[in-house]
This record gives structure tokens, sequence and C-alpha cells, in this order.
């Protein structure tokens, strides 16, 4: 993942350092403004007043890949913008999440059918950790998709070949 | 002025160029041959008493069952300068199809006229096939000259907006159609 991981030897204790790393990581979670279509209105709902990103750190986006931690894809992915998708998601530096907002970044959304240009899923683009289902989901939804994340951060560890070193896609359940 | 007179000025002017005229219902039109459409676009946009400024609007149609393509070109009259009183007062509106054979579809193109056909004409290229001659962004394909397309990928293959269009099996790698294998629109 990134430098500090699996540096130490095995068998070395590193709870107290895994929880301040993890707590500082989960507390500053800095997405990535990746707003393509009807859910950056979502998305930008939720980061204003009344539904508030930043009470839980991730209020600053930022809109270059090498500041940020975690890219909520939200909007349709076209096949033109696939490769768009692809090289930014190269260039965000690790350890770094991908959030699926929306129905159409999970399977495709409405236009699973009958759309020519659309990736049915940016998950046949990037790897994702959490899916976030709605069309497009309410602001509760997307916090509830951040604190998801946020509990990734807080199991994982920084140590040898102990599970938690693995990170594991979950579905918020809407 | 109403739409008879209009045709009546074309058909004076353009004879046999002029196919067809349908001026019953909600949207009076004429149909011109394709090769005369830029003479007829120029008459349209250059004589005092018709002088269609605006080009409001850009459709194709795809008629699979005469083997057509259809370009529908709706024109618009407007009265007076930006800054006068008498601002976008309608004169008068009228719209032009133009039909092209289905294989070998080809019109010129009038972004010399009206500029705003430069983006109308490529998304007629990109959506339906219809090959613009003329056209002030063109890039050279493998069958000619054609314009530059303007909503899908450069390396497009297919005409989307066509009735007999196949969807996709995949794009670079990326899978394109639904898990069953579905290739075309099922209504």
């Amino acid at each position: 993942m990134s430098w500090i991981e699996n540096r130490f030897e095995e068998g070395l204790i590193v709870t107290s350092l895994d929880w301040a790393i993890n707590w500082g990581r989960r507390s500053s979670i800095w997405p990535m403004t990746f707003g393509l279509a009807c859910c950056a209105i979502e998305m930008m709902a939720t980061g204003a007043g009344r539904y508030d990103f930043d009470r839980f750190g991730a209020g600053a986006f930022r809109a270059s890949p090498r500041q940020a931690d975690l890219m909520i894809v939200a909007g349709t992915v076209t096949f033109k913008m696939a490769s768009r998708v692809k090289r930014l998601y190269n260039q965000m530096p690790e350890p770094k999440f991908v959030m699926a907002m929306g129905a159409c970044t999970i399977g495709g959304g409405p236009y699973y059918k009958h759309g020519y240009h659309v990736v049915k899923g940016v998950d046949l683009i990037v790897p994702v950790d959490v899916y976030v289902p709605g069309c497009p989901p309410r602001p509760e939804t997307l916090l509830e998709g951040l604190m998801r994340i946020q509990d990734l951060i807080r199991n994982s560890t920084i140590a040898k070949n102990r599970p938690g070193t693995k990170r594991e896609t979950q579905v918020v359940s809407a | 002025m109403t739409p008879e007179e209009i045709a009546d000025i074309l058909k004076d002017k353009f004879g046999d160029r002029v196919t067809e005229v349908n001026l019953r219902g909600a949207h009076p039109h004429v149909v011109v041959a394709a090769d005369a459409w830029h003479d007829v676009a120029e008459t349209l946009k250059t004589d005092e008493r018709l002088s269609f400024n605006v080009l409001r609007c850009l459709t194709s149609v795809d008629m699979p069952d005469d083997n057509e393509v259809l370009a529908a070109y709706d024109l618009y009259a407007c009265d007076g300068t930006p800054d006068s009183a008498e601002l976008w007062t309608k004169r008068h509106e009228f719209c032009v199809k133009v039909k092209m054979p289905r294989d070998n579809p080809h019109v010129p193109s009038v972004a010399d006229l009206w500029p705003t056909a430069d983006w109308h004409e490529r998304e007629a290229y990109d959506m339906m096939g219809i090959i613009v001659d003329g056209h002030p962004d063109y890039v050279d394909g493998p069958d000619g000259r054609h314009p530059r397309r303007i909503l899908c990928p450069d390396d497009w293959e297919g005409y989307p907006l066509r009735k007999d269009y196949v969807f996709p099996m995949s794009y670079h790698g990326i899978p394109g159609v639904t898990e069953y294998e579905q290739t075309r629109p099922m209504h």
C-alpha cells in the first residue's frame, strides 16, 4: 500500500501506531471532485450545509488526483470517459479508495439495456471499494458510504500478513 | 410571409430541384435535392423577402423502408439587430428537408451561411452517418473526408441512431453489452 505498511518484522505489535495512523487517515479523507452527471448534484448537496461532508473531515474536495484519497465516481461513465477515469485513478497516490456512487456506476443504471455508449458499471475500469446505490442516492446514503470507507480504514493495519491489510468491497444498503 | 409564398418563390427559382412541397400539417416543409441544397440555402438567406438568418435546428431521420436518410433544416427569420427594440421579432419560419440514399448520403455543408450548422452537421454525421461535404471541421477517413465526430470518440465504428445499428460488444477492452449478450435494442 504505502511506504509504511509491511515494513516492520512479523510479530511486532503496532496497535497504538495503527490506531493513530488510521484515525488520522479516516478523519481527513479528501475526495476528488469527480462529478460526471446528475449524481454530482447530490454530491454537492452532501457537501453543502445541511448534510455536511466537512464534519467528517472530508470537506476538502481536491481537484487534482495527486492530492486526493477518495474518488467518488458520481455519474454515468461513458466509453469516451473510461480511459480518463482509469488515468486519473492511476494518478492517485496510495492509499486510495473508490466509491461508486449511483446506479450508473454500479451496473449501468437506467442505461443498462439500451446504452450503447455507457460502461455498465465503473468496476469494469477501476477497482471499487464501496457501492452506494440510488438514482441518485440521498445525501444520507452517500454519508453512509463515506462512513463505510472510514470503517475500512479503521480496520486496516500496517503490520505484515495480518487480516485487515487486504481490503474487501462493501455495499451500502440503501 | 406564409409558407405558400415561400414555397412559390423557391419553386420559381429552382424548378424541379424542389421535389416535393408539403404545406399541410404542423410542419410545412419542402423537399429539395441534395446537390442543389447549397444554392437553395443561399437564396433562403440572401433574398430580401425571405432572409432566413437563423438555422434553428438540424434534425436527421432514418427511413429504412424507403432506403433513405433525411436531414430537416428548421429556419427562422428574425427581425432587428441585437441592440434594436424589435429584437427577435419573428417574421416567418420554414423547414427544408433534404433526402438522400441511405448507403451514400452526401449533403453540402451550410456552415458558411449559418455558423451554427457546424456542430449540428457534426452531430448528423456522428449519429446518422450523413456525410457533409465541405465541412470546415473535417477529418480524412477511410471512405473520404467527413466531419469530425462530436459525441462519440473519434475511433467509434458505426452510426448509433440508425435503425439497424448493432451495439458494440466491447470498446478498447471494456465489455460493452449486458450479460444477456444483447446487441440490438428490443422493443
